[in-house]
């Protein structure tokens, strides 16, 4: 059967065969780079163009229709006009810092793709340490928005800086205790022993109301830490204009709009990894032949639908909810999230104990 | 101590908010002095689109300067017209039939319905929801198309006339009006389940932007911003015209003082005009539509106001006429104008969010305030 | 700053009230469940529409310009009725000049010799200034035989503004029989 893991197998060997070791290391790298780039370019457009449709039809709109075949062509319709702006770097900025900002977003989500596994045997680099590495990478987004507003030399930009750093710095440790709660239940920081432990049954299903309750909160987490509304203050179209990239333009922008939407496809793909069980098929207890069919969708068609499931989610969310005042925003995370999740893992590791989970 | 540019002794950022910013709906120019998201101070500054249109009202005759009366407070059209025909028809003791009238106030009501739909789509859209904003658009548009077939405009009618209406009704117009009345109904609960109930949306609003009724009245506050500091300042009620005296209808009061008390006055403002709106629509009585005047007006000597209820106050016109066919001077009072200047008070204290909230809660058109 | 005072001890009382709703656990798991099923609300809203396609109501407007119907008191611009003789009703009486606010209309006549010899007042040139025009009406209603009308169209951007400065008596047009 043709999947992903036969296609890098076979390459592999192929490089084998043909040339020595260290140039098959490299070789194999530059495949994985040019894999990883493509995908964003590709991510990037395909996003944007579902976003744009979600928002439409929730908008009683039709959406982009114009380019290609049902608009389909839009988002790259958008890129090209980006790519020919002018990229400004405005007089008072700190141009070093100013230019610098967009390549980190851009390398810190292209970092964040490594461990995360696209399929069966699929994966960039296997490390054992999968989700600490996850959660470490991501907070240095942080740093990215936080050096585009104060280089800015604009005040929007400060603030939604600022407001994006307290956030960002918040909302890690929801995010943090809720992704906790599946370490506890499956045993294991590596990402691949944890789809493993699902084999049986997604850790959503198997794990009761707990594993719920933080899967609710990863979600509301990590729509935080992504800069998404309802949560987008850093933004805040409304009340700091366009907050910290207010002052970029041409490709700079786009490189942030893409890391946002890189980053959103990757939290989904972890949430998908640890709750949905990621390319694992749906399977129901000893229903020997559904579980055989389910086994014959590809394991790649399984982790990209439930990632998309999860965009489609923080999308939704986007387009039906208000933003939060900054005040309420701290409020939710130590007020409630904490509180709830700290509960929560307690419960969870109680259940791990006592093998109460399935 | 050498003060640094944009900043204040204090060491208080100042920011421009405006005059292009998306929240402030328009040319309007708000420094604003912060402490780290606190606002201390918020200075409006006018004059982007000032247009002089009192000035150019001189120069107009009676039957003219209603026109420039729509490019006002462009929301509410049709009700600044209305007021500037009582203003003329009140100086010359011009009797209006009652079929106008009727069409009036039917036309008056359904531009505060607009009005206020906009509003709320803008409302929401100011606080970060995008939905709200092309779903009030429906129920607008359905307004604007009955406008259009009966005035042949969307927006700047110029459809009332000293003696009552430029042209009969449009043939659909009830029919129109009633199709309008349903789908209104069968919407109105959506908002409540988007925007109104929504937790976010109470948080955000609750408690901020206290305007107390003294604050209010001192400041010259009217329309659904003062009635939210449960202050009865409509003039339909406390100064009738036309027929409102006979219509039944029930001045929406809040007693919150804050925004979300003024988003639900106009909230329920919306579901009073529809009974307004339901009152009259099968009783057009027949008659003219236009009581015959003089091809020229000529106000008698002596100054005249008339004040109306417009979607966002008290619309006033103040006219001296100095016996000739263009008046010697002209004032309008605007309600935005005056509900500008609370938004100082109301705002010190909260945070920057809040500001957008609370000048959405006064629905401001900077049109209107700069005129 | 007596005034900020004022507004900070407000929000101070509403935080301590707030405070005191949440002092009790029960109030605040209620809190939590009633903030998130208004939030579950307004999402099923959204899922409808997004999931209701029949709901969407954009005109497509440039496909749809064959079939557009404007309504037939829409004010688009001001023409001269000029009927298939090529005769219109205008007397060049400047009434709608008059009755104009922006000076829009502009009306030159000249004296036509009538086969008598008797002179009798036309238009020479009825010069309309579309980019001046604000389309409210006044001309239309002042006229006394009904010469002009407002028509439908709405698309009026042109390149050069000097284009927007119409005649709109046609060549070699002239006044209907009978019309005074
Ligand atoms: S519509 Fe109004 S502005 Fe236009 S020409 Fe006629 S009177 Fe003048
Ligand atoms: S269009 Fe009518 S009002 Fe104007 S000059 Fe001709 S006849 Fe007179």
């Amino acid at each position: 059967m043709l999947s992903f893991s036969n296609i890098s197998k076979s390459i592999d060997t192929w490089l084998n065969a043909t040339f020595n070791s260290t140039w098959t290391m490299l070789f194999e790298m530059v495949i994985a780079g040019v894999g990883v780039i493509s995908l964003f370019a590709i991510l990037g457009l395909v996003l944007v163009l579902m976003e744009r449709r979600v928002a439409a039809w929730i908008q009683i709109r039709l959406g982009p229709n114009r380019v290609g075949p049902g608009g389909m062509l839009q988002s790259l319709a958008d890129t090209v006009k980006l790519l020919v702006k002018e990229g400004m770097t405005p007089d008072g900025a700190d141009k070093f810092l100013f230019n610098l900002a967009p390549f980190i977003a851009i390398i810190v989500a292209m970092l964040l793709m490594a461990p995360i596994a696209f399929a069966k045997n699929f994966q960039l680099w296997d490390m054992n340490i999968g989700v600490l590495y996850v959660t470490a990478i991501s907070s240095i987004m942080v740093i990215s928005i936080l050096m585009a507003g104060w280089a800015s030399n604009n005040k929007y930009s400060l603030m939604g800086a600022m407001r994006s750093g307290a956030q960002i710095v918040s909302y890690e440790l929801s995010a943090g205790l809720s992704i906790l709660a599946i370490v506890v239940l499956s045993g294991s920081l590596n990402l691949n022993d944890i789809i493993q432990s699902q084999a049986d049954g997604w850790w959503i299903f198997k794990g009761h109301i707990p594993v719920i309750i933080a899967f609710i909160i990863f979600i509301i987490a990590v729509t935080a830490e992504t800069n998404r509304a309802p949560f987008d203050l850093a933004e805040a179209e409304s009340e700091l204009t366009a907050g910290f990239h207010t002052e970029y333009s041409g490709m700079k922008f786009a490189l942030f709009f893409l890391a946002e939407y890189i980053n959103v496809f990757i939290v989904c793909a972890i949430g998908a990894t640890l709750f949905l069980g990621g390319w694992m098929p749906f399977h129901i207890g000893n229903w020997e032949s559904f579980n055989h069919i389910m086994d014959y969708i590809p394991s790649s068609m399984w982790f990209f639908s439930k990632t998309f499931f999860l965009i489609f989610l923080i999308m939704w969310f986007r387009w039906t909810f208000p933003r939060l005042r900054i005040d309420q925003l701290l409020n939710l995370e130590w007020k409630y999230l904490l509180p709830i999740s700290m509960f929560n893992l307690l419960l969870v590791t109680a259940m791990a104990i006592l093998g109460w989970h399935f | 101590m050498v003060e640094e540019i944009g900043r204040t002794a204090d060491g208080d950022i100042i920011i421009n908010v405006g005059p292009q910013h998306p929240a402030t709906h328009g040319v309007l120019h708000l420094v604003i002095t912060i402490n780290g998201e606190t606002i201390k101070k918020v200075e409006p500054h006018l004059g982007y689109i000032h247009r002089s249109i009192e000035k150019m009202c001189e120069s107009l005759t009676y039957r003219q300067f209603i026109y420039v009366t729509s490019r006002m407070d462009y929301l509410s059209s049709h009700i600044n017209n209305h007021a500037c025909a009582l203003c003329v028809e009140k100086a010359l003791q011009i009797e209006v039939s009652s079929r106008a009238q009727v069409v009036r106030i039917l036309l008056d009501e359904l531009t505060r319905i607009a009005s206020h739909e906009l509003w709320w789509g803008a409302m929401a859209m100011d606080l970060g929801a995008f939905t709200p904003f092309f779903h009030a658009f429906r129920e607008r548009e359905t307004i604007n198309d009955i406008m259009e077939e009966t005035c042949g405009a969307r927006l700047t009618m110029n459809y009332i006339v000293p003696g009552g209406i430029m042209q009969d009704i449009h043939p659909n117009f009830q029919k129109r009006i009633k199709d309008f009345i349903k789908l209104y109904k069968s919407k109105i609960s959506e908002y409540d389940e988007l925007v109104t109930g929504n937790i976010i949306f109470q948080n955000r609003m609750k408690g901020v932007g206290y305007l107390s009724a003294e604050d209010a009245i001192s400041f010259g506050v009217t329309g659904p911003a003062a009635r939210g500091s449960n202050i009865s300042c409509d003039v339909r009620k406390i100064y009738p015209y036309e027929i409102y005296d006979q219509l039944e209808f029930v001045e929406v009061l809040e007693t919150g003082c804050d925004s979300f008390a003024r988003y639900m006055v106009r909230i329920r403002e919306m579901n009073q005009s529809i009974r307004i709106i339901e009152q009259l629509v099968d009783n057009i009585p027949e008659g003219d539509f236009q009581t015959k005047t003089k091809a020229v007006l000529k106000l008698p000597k002596g100054e005249f106001y008339q004040r109306v209820e417009t979607a966002r106050g008290e619309f006033g016109v103040y006219i001296v006429s100095e016996g000739g066919t263009t008046p010697y001077r002209i004032k309008f009072r605007s309600p935005g104008f005056s509900n500008l200047s609370a938004l100082d008070h109301m705002a010190r204290g909260s945070k920057l969010g809040d500001l957008v909230a609370i000048m959405g809660t006064l629905d401001l058109v900077i049109p209107d305030i700069d005129r | 700053m007596q005034e900020f005072k004022k507004e900070v001890s407000f929000v101070e009382k509403n935080k301590i009230a707030i405070k005191k709703k949440n002092m009790f656990i029960v109030n605040y798991i209620k809190d939590v469940f009633n903030g998130v099923k208004s939030l579950v609300v307004g999402l099923r809203r959204t899922m409808y529409y997004f999931s209701h396609h029949k709901e969407i109501i954009t005109e497509q407007y440039p496909d749809n310009r064959d079939t557009l119907v404007l309504p037939d008191r829409f004010k688009g611009e001001v023409i001269l009725v000029h009927d298939e003789n090529n005769e219109h009703a205008c007397t060049g009486c400047t009434a709608c000049e008059l009755a104009c606010p922006n000076a829009t209309i502009k009306i030159i006549t000249k004296f036509d010799i009538s086969p008598e010899g008797k002179k009798k007042k036309a238009i020479d040139k009825f010069v309309y200034h579309l980019e001046l025009c604000t389309m409210c009406n006044l001309c239309i209603v002042a006229c006394p035989t009904d010469a002009i009308k407002m028509a439908q169209t709405f698309e009026h951007s042109v390149y050069n503004r000097a284009e927007l400065t119409k005649v709109l008596n046609k060549q070699g047009s002239k006044i209907r029989e009978g019309v005074e």
